[in-house]
């Protein structure tokens, strides 16, 4: 790997910069890998890095379909956290923000971590109780947070409407300081280029098309580039996971949704945080570039479009200007959708599957970036020994047997 | 929104719930198809008539092929 550094970025910086390294081999399938991770995203590249460098095993082949950073990591909004309700959730999460406290320095990459603080904004006297108890439940998990007043709320973000005649006032917020955004498409470039690096196959334009079994275990998988034999199968599709599991007559709790985004034109600095909102429901921050990035709620229905409807976006922009009349005027400039797979309990699956050898990663649903991390940590983990890491066993498959649901609509900040 | 969602269609309750195993009450309560491509489901006219209606729509291009009532078997592709 062609090493980021002061010396490299002089030197390079000599030949007009023509001599930089692809981050990644244009790597052709090989008949045969110790481990296959189905889908390219940061999530899959995130455990096929952690197989390579915490488990040893560096023959992995990472199969996407279309191309790395394509799919929901270069659509989302980019926001990191950890403030989630179980201890479960606040466990893996916070295991992946401390992942990310030091993951630029890891992969070598300037992935932009800027810790600069999440509020999530209470509106109603329910949304204050639900949000403090949320506040006390991360602090004995030894998560930060805190609950600010509305006087709070604006010192910490001064350009947001806090008036009480407001149709939804705010009654106050939880704020994590130790939250917030990166650069979304650099980890995944990040992820591969690190993977690349120890050994595995990132095998770009290879649609999984059929998994292979015998007896009960998993024993490779049909692509559009011929037949891949292994006994290890990680499936980390996100919104197409039904489809890709369905192919190992695997049926799930998945529902698939448009999710959308959209951009502003670039302005001067002026929005210091995150700001979410779960009741009024928009979520804000602005990236280096100037861009104001705002997310917005799922479509109700089941689509694998990319796509969202109009009346989403009128919706979130009605909420926008609620929160933050200043921006009544800002043009927008962006918008588009990614498929999201949703679980009845909004929490994710990591778990085995009655098909020995076969793994899944999924149900991540609105905000599987901020796992990233995390979630290839114990993915890897649970492939390289054939169990789950203690981070990811509560979130197995069989909880939807069991009862054991990890209810998180809360937390999960999107409604569901 | 004049329609809202119901979600998957002909998914029926059990005929005695009391006797069905873990297993089968987990399939019954949260798995459920999500095809890409054509799916039965379940909407209301929740603005207009407020009755409820099954739909054959496609999840890719979002066409609907037919819609028809709730107890109806689903329309024969064709028709």
């Amino acid at each position: 790997m062609q090493r980021f550094s002061l010396l490299s970025l002089l030197q390079n910086s000599l030949s007009g910069h023509t001599d930089w390294k692809p981050f990644w081999r244009d790597a052709a399938p090989k008949p045969r890998y110790d481990a296959i991770i189905i889908g390219g995203g940061g999530h899959g590249l995130a455990t096929a890095y952690y197989l390579a460098k915490n488990h040893g095993i560096t023959n992995v082949a990472v199969l996407e379909k279309g191309w790395i950073g394509g799919g929901n990591t270069g659509r989302n909004t980019t926001i990191i956290r950890s403030n989630y309700l179980w201890n479960e959730s606040g466990a893996l999460y916070e295991h992946s923000l401390k992942l990310w406290e030091g993951l630029s320095d890891a992969l070598n990459i300037n992935l932009m971590f800027s810790q600069r603080g999440v509020i999530n904004l209470a509106h109603n006297q329910a949304d204050v109780r639900e949000s403090i108890r949320r506040v006390e439940a991360n602090r004995l998990n030894g998560i930060d947070a805190e609950w600010l007043t509305p006087e709070g709320v604006k010192a910490f973000c001064p350009i947001i409407d806090i008036s009480r005649s407001a149709r939804y006032p705010v009654l106050g917020a939880t704020l994590q300081r130790r939250a917030g955004t990166a650069r979304h498409d650099t980890v995944a470039w990040g992820y591969a280029r690190a993977a690349d690096s120890l050994g595995v196959d990132i095998i770009q334009n290879c649609e999984v098309t059929g998994i292979l079994r015998e007896n009960g275990r998993v024993t490779g998988v049909r692509t559009t580039r011929g037949t891949i034999q292994s006994d290890k199968v990680g499936v980390v599709a996100a919104g197409h996971t039904s489809v890709v599991a369905s192919m190992a007559d695997i049926r799930l709790p998945l529902q698939s949704h448009p999710l959308q985004a959209l951009v502003s034109e670039p302005i001067k600095p002026i929005h210091p945080c995150v700001v979410m909102s779960n009741t009024v429901h928009v979520y804000l921050s602005q990236s280096d570039k100037g861009e104001l990035v705002i997310g917005a709620g799922i479509d109700s229905f089941n689509s694998y479009s990319q796509r969202g409807s109009f009346h989403v976006i009128e919706h979130q922009m009605a909420a926008l200007i609620e929160l933050f009349p200043i921006f009544s005027r800002v043009r927008m400039l962006r918008t588009w959708g990614g498929i999201v797979d949703v679980c009845p309990d909004a929490s994710p699956i990591v778990s085995k599957t009655p098909v020995k050898g076969l793994f899944l990663n999924c149900g991540w649903g609105t905000g599987g970036f901020k796992a990233t991390p995390g979630s290839g940590w114990v993915f890897a983990h649970t492939i390289a020994t054939g169990e789950p890491h203690p981070l990811n066993a509560a979130f197995s498959l069989d909880r939807f047997t069991s009862g054991a649901l990890i209810d998180e609509h809360g937390a999960a900040a999107v409604a569901h | 929104m004049e329609f809202s969602y119901g979600g998957q269609a002909h998914v029926a309750y059990p005929k005695d719930p009391q006797s069905v195993s873990d297993e089968d009450w987990a399939q019954y309560l949260f798995m459920r198809d999500n095809p890409k491509g054509l799916f039965l489901e379940r909407w209301v006219h929740s603005q207009g008539c407020r009755r409820w209606f099954n739909m054959a729509r496609h999840t890719v291009t979002h066409e609907i092929f037919a819609t028809y009532k709730p107890g109806e078997p689903p329309p024969k592709a064709g028709q």
